[in-house]
Parts: C-alpha cells; structure tokens; sequence
C-alpha cells in the first residue's frame, strides 16, 4: 500500500507547487516585482538571483565536471554517469533562464547582452558564456536524441566535434562558475568579510565542482529508486572519496584565506553571520568527513545523507555570499515574499518532472556499461532498497 | 571641462528648492508629502536629509569610473565626458546590477511598474552641453550647491576649508571616494554624521573587478593546450591500437 500512499502524495505535491507557482507567475507579471518580491532599493538582489541563478548554475556544474573526467582525462568507469550529470546540467541552464526571466525588469531583453558590449561587465561575461554554454550543453546531449531515433549518420558527425565540444564546454564553465564569485567582487567593503575575498572565483568554481560531484551522486541515487535500475556503487565510493578531496580543498582554502585576511576575528562579532558561516562550514566539513571514513562509504544511506548535506552547504553558501553577507551593509533584512518561494519551488519541481521524463523516454542511462563501471573489486549491491534495509 | 556639482552643506538651509526643480525639470510628481520623504526613489532623484540642526543632500555623485557602469552588461550607464552618469533605458534588462554595486546606494528602481526602469540623478546632462548649472544648483537660494568644472570646483572647496578652518570639517568629500567623484561635498562635522558612507574604498570600484576579469583570455588559450595536452596524454593508448589496427 505504501508506494501507491507516496506515488499520490508526490503527484498532489507536484501539483500544488506548480499551481502555486502560476499563481505567483501571474502575480510577478502582472503586478510587477514590486508586488511580488519583497526586494527593495536597499535590496535589489533576493533568493530568484541568489538561490535561483548562483546555486541553480553551480548545481549544474555536473556536466562540465563528468565530461571532463571521462572524455578528457580518459577515466572511464565514470562513462555511466555522464549522460545523467549532462542532462542535468542542460535542464538546469534552461531552469536559470526561466528563473532569470521572473528576476529581470524586462525579461524579453535578455538577449541585449549579446549584442550591447560591455566588455568590463562581469555579468556581461556571464551572459555570453551561460549562452554559449548551454548550445554546448544541447551539443553535449544531442547524441542521446540521435541515438534514440536511429540517425547514424548525424551520431557520427557529432561524434567527431566531439572533443572541441568537450574541451569548450569545460572552459565556458570554468569562466562562469568563477565569474559568479566575481559578480561580489565589486562589492569589498559591503559584503561582509566572511564571504568578500578576491578569492571568490577560485572558491566559487571549487565548490562548483565538488558541487557537480555531489549533484551526480545524488541523482544516480535518485534515478536508481525511481527506475528500479542498479546503483553503481562502486563507482559512487570512488566519487564520494573525490568529493571529500575537493572539499578538502576547498574548506584548507577558504580557512587560510580568512586566516590572511584577518576575517576569522570578526566571529566574535554578534549577529546572524557568525552562525550563518558557521551552518554553512558544518554542511561542508561534516559530509567530508563522513566520506573519508570507509564505514560511511559502505554504507548506502550515509552516503545519501552526507551528499545532501553537501549540498545544503553549497546552498548556504550561495545564499550567504548574495543575501546573509550583504544585509548588514544594506541596513534591511531580507526574507523572500511567498511568491519568491513558489516560484523557486515551482521551477525545482518542473525541473524534476521534466529530468524524469527525459530519462525514461530517451537512453539516458546505459544498462550494459554498468558492470564495466562498477568494476570487479567493488561492493556490488543488488537493489538500493536492499541495500538501505540490511543497514550494513 | 567635466561638469561638476560642489555642495557645502553648511550653507544649507533645507529648503528643499533643489528637490523641487529636479523634480519638475524631470516631469516628476512633487508635493508636501513627496517633500517629506528623506530618501531618494523613483520619483525623487535627489533628497535633502536632516540631522538635527544640519541638512544633507543625496544624488548620484558620478563616479569618475563609476562601478554601476562598469557593471552593467549592456553598457545602459555610461560615464559620459562632460562629467553626467547617463542611463539609456532602451538598453536596459533590468538586472539590477548597478543598484547591487552602487557603493552610495544611488540607483533606484520602479517597483511598482510592470516594465521598471532605473532612476537617478544626471546630473542634468541634457544642459551640460550648453554650459547651463544644473537645475538644483540653479534653484539653490544660498549658493549650496553649485555647478561648475570639477578641478575649479575643487579648487573653491580648498578656499573655504582654508579660509575658515574652524567652520568646516578638513576633508572634501568626493575627491578620493570610490576612486573620486564628481560631486564633491563639504560639512562642518565629520561626514558620517550628516549621512554619508566614510567606509569606502580609495580607489575606483572596477578596478576590484578587472582584478579578475583580466585573466579570461588567459584562461582560455591555457585552458585549451591544457585540456588538448591531457587529452592528448590519456588517449595514446587508444591511438597506438588504432594504428595498430587492433579494435
């Protein structure tokens, strides 16, 4: 009875965030984001800039980060994945334009960038390289399409641009995930020092990349349970080892360089940004932690909880850099409007349906690779739910 | 000759003249409650702000390289030569780019319009062609504000500090701000008691930017030998079998 309870629970869920969210749509184009936003002069910027845009391309960052593991440094075993992480990332660059539309005064312009220059422009930068990158994306998952409709001889075309393709993709998206750190740059002596660095690109592609590790991991997990397909758990070790390297990384650099700049003193400072950066630091070291130990590994459900933990640490992150960091300076606290939410919640469901349509209708996942990825010396588990319920 | 406003806050009497002509010079509604609101918006470009005994205006101080056009991505604001931050509005997306970097939270957006525009102060760029003052400077009964070239403009303010160096506060506002404006303010007391931010950067905003932005192209020529040399490396294998004509 339970799974028929949860298939209705998810559908009225799905149905009633997206009402919400064409209510709230109808609210923003009607009535202006005066109405629909609780943005100001003193607060230009909310959740659909700092939860909608900065997390929405970070978690995306799969793509880039699987293609090029696989067709770059020739990893292989990770071929199995690459289809999902590319389609993740192509749905999630077309979830931020949808969601950029709601945050733009005049939506129907977001295409001045790629003809009015500005060169000194960040954002501008941004634009062209969101553009292209998603063309590239398309590029990327076209072969998926082609081979569902038998079209051989355009699979073969695309099959030798390929490593242009590849090479500009990781580039495109080595430019922007650090350029949306440097859209703070700007900003040295408002945003707090917790979070203004003029580190914020390297860190900010870091964690993009961890991030993109941990988003595959999560949606393996996830497309595993709903397509009754297997887990390839081997490989979801190797990855979660990865990730705890990178985050690793990321926190030694994001601790010396608040170390050099003096900023680990202002934590003595009362207010919401002390426990903020540290909800945020927590989400992150708690999770690599987990990862280096070869129990948690082992264990299917920890490493779901410590992934998503990851994730919510990227997420404050995000949040903390575009709207924590800046509230001070800006003299208001910001809490989005309901409409805010609905509309992010409405997008991150469409994002889910449409992921899950995608991946049954076309062979985004390759049954026959999964034994070559799993590899023979890795711990093969047979079903998730089998695996969760022996608890080992 | 830049086009510069000086405004020396201890000869102003808060009559709010300079509000009233902006206004209508701008066809901006303006009454007695308009009047009242401390603080500039979308239908107020400038706003005389209390302090006790003491008045203080805000406008857009124009940058000399302004952060909200270095930003913007469509080049919608321009530091033009004659001084004036214009804003073309058949460029804009509504972004809000500018607004988030405006270090003096200058640039103020239509909330309430279906298809919003940015507001601020240009410094009336429309007369600077002519020479005209601008209109607030024009309106001003006490000679508070004035407009001019900023270099005499500068030199004026050194005059008054030095002829009454108890009268006034020793520092011109605006000379080194954000890497220098062109509205340049004087103030009997410290600056942050009549509104003003103190804790701003000396050198211009873009540069903070640049800093990164200038290593794309550099990026990119490296990231391409790179990402092709390591593609080249892992792949040997692969092409020594094609070669050798094995699968």
């Amino acid at each position: 009875m339970m799974p028929l309870v949860q298939r209705y629970f998810w559908r009225a869920l799905f149905a009633v965030t997206m009402a919400a969210g064409a209510y709230a749509t109808f609210l923003r184009f009607w009535g202006g984001l005066g109405a629909s936003t609780n943005l100001s002069d003193r607060f230009p910027w909310g959740i659909w800039i700092g939860f909608d845009v900065l997390c929405g391309v970070g978690l995306a960052a799969g793509g880039f980060t699987l293609a090029a593991t696989v067709h770059i440094f020739n990893i292989k075993s990770y071929h199995a994945v690459v289809r999902p992480a590319i389609l993740t990332a192509f749905l999630g660059y077309l979830l931020v334009v949808v969601a950029l539309m709601f945050d733009l005064g005049h939506p129907y312009r977001i295409w001045h960038p790629l003809i009015m220059w500005n060169p000194r422009s960040v954002m501008f930068e941004v634009g062209w390289c969101v553009t292209l990158y998603t063309t590239v994306l398309f590029l990327e998952f076209l072969p998926v399409v082609l081979e569902k409709f038998k079209m051989h001889a355009a699979l073969k075309v695309m099959k030798a641009v390929t490593l242009p393709i590849i090479i500009a993709g990781v580039i495109l998206s080595t430019l922007h995930q650090s350029s949306l750190g440097s859209l703070f740059l700007i900003m040295p002596n408002r945003l707090h020092p917790l979070w203004w660095t003029p580190l914020l690109p390297v860190l900010f592609f870091i964690s993009a990349v961890a991030t993109g590790l941990a988003m595959t991991i999560f949606e393996s997990w996830h497309s595993a349970k709903a397509f009754g397909r297997q887990l390839e758990y081997g490989l979801i070790c190797r990855m979660t080892r990865v990730l705890a390297v990178i985050t690793a990384v990321y926190l030694t650099m994001r601790f010396l360089d608040l170390s050099h700049r003096g900023a680990l003193a202002t934590l003595n400072q009362p207010g919401i940004e002390r426990w903020m950066f540290g909800l945020e630091i927590v989400l992150m070291a708690v999770p690599m932690l987990m990862f280096f130990r070869e129990k948690t590994r082992r264990h299917p459900l920890a490493v779901y909880l410590g992934v998503v933990m990851f994730l919510l640490g990227f997420v404050a992150n995000r949040m903390n850099v575009s709207v924590t960091g800046l509230e001070r300076a800006a003299g208001v606290s910001y809490i989005p409007k309901w409409t805010e939410v609905a509309v992010t919640l409405a997008i991150i469901a469409a994002g889910f349906a449409i992921f899950r349509l995608a991946a049954h209708y076309l062979p985004v996942f390759e049954e026959e690779r999964h034994e070559e990825a799993a590899g023979p010396t890795s711990p093969r588990i047979p079903t998730l739910q089998g695996a969760t319920a022996q608890g080992d | 000759m830049a086009r510069a406003i000086l405004f020396d806050s201890t000869q102003c009497i808060g009559c709010r003249q300079c509000e009233q002509a902006c206004s209508e010079g701008k066809n901006l509604p303006y009454d007695d409650k308009i009047a009242a609101e401390e603080k500039t918006s979308a239908h107020k470009l400038t706003a005389i702000r209390t302090y006790g005994e003491r008045f203080s205006r805000k406008l857009c101080m124009h940058c000399l390289d302004p952060a909200c056009a270095s930003v913007c991505p469509v080049a919608a604001l321009q530091k033009t030569a004659a001084g004036p931050v214009v804003y073309l509005p058949e460029r804009c997306m509504g972004c809000r780019y500018c607004m988030v970097s405006c270090v003096f939270g200058v640039p103020t957006y239509e909330w309430n319009s279906r298809l919003p525009y940015v507001r601020k102060c240009d410094l009336c760029a429309d007369r600077a062609p002519k020479g005209e003052p601008t209109r607030c400077a024009e309106a001003c009964p006490t000679g508070a504000t004035i407009s001019g070239d900023r270099d005499e403009l500068i030199a004026e303010a050194r005059k008054r500090l030095a002829e009454n160096p108890e009268g006034y506060y020793q520092r011109i506002y605006g000379i080194e701000e954000a890497g220098g404006t062109s509205v340049l303010i004087l103030s009997a007391v410290p600056f942050e008691q009549i509104g003003y931010p103190v804790n701003i950067e000396k050198t211009a905003l873009p540069q903070y930017t640049w800093a990164a932005l200038k290593h794309i192209p550099d990026v990119v020529v490296m990231g391409t030998v790179l990402l092709g040399g390591i593609h080249w490396l892992t792949h040997r294998k692969e092409e020594v079998a094609r070669k050798e004509g094995r699968p």
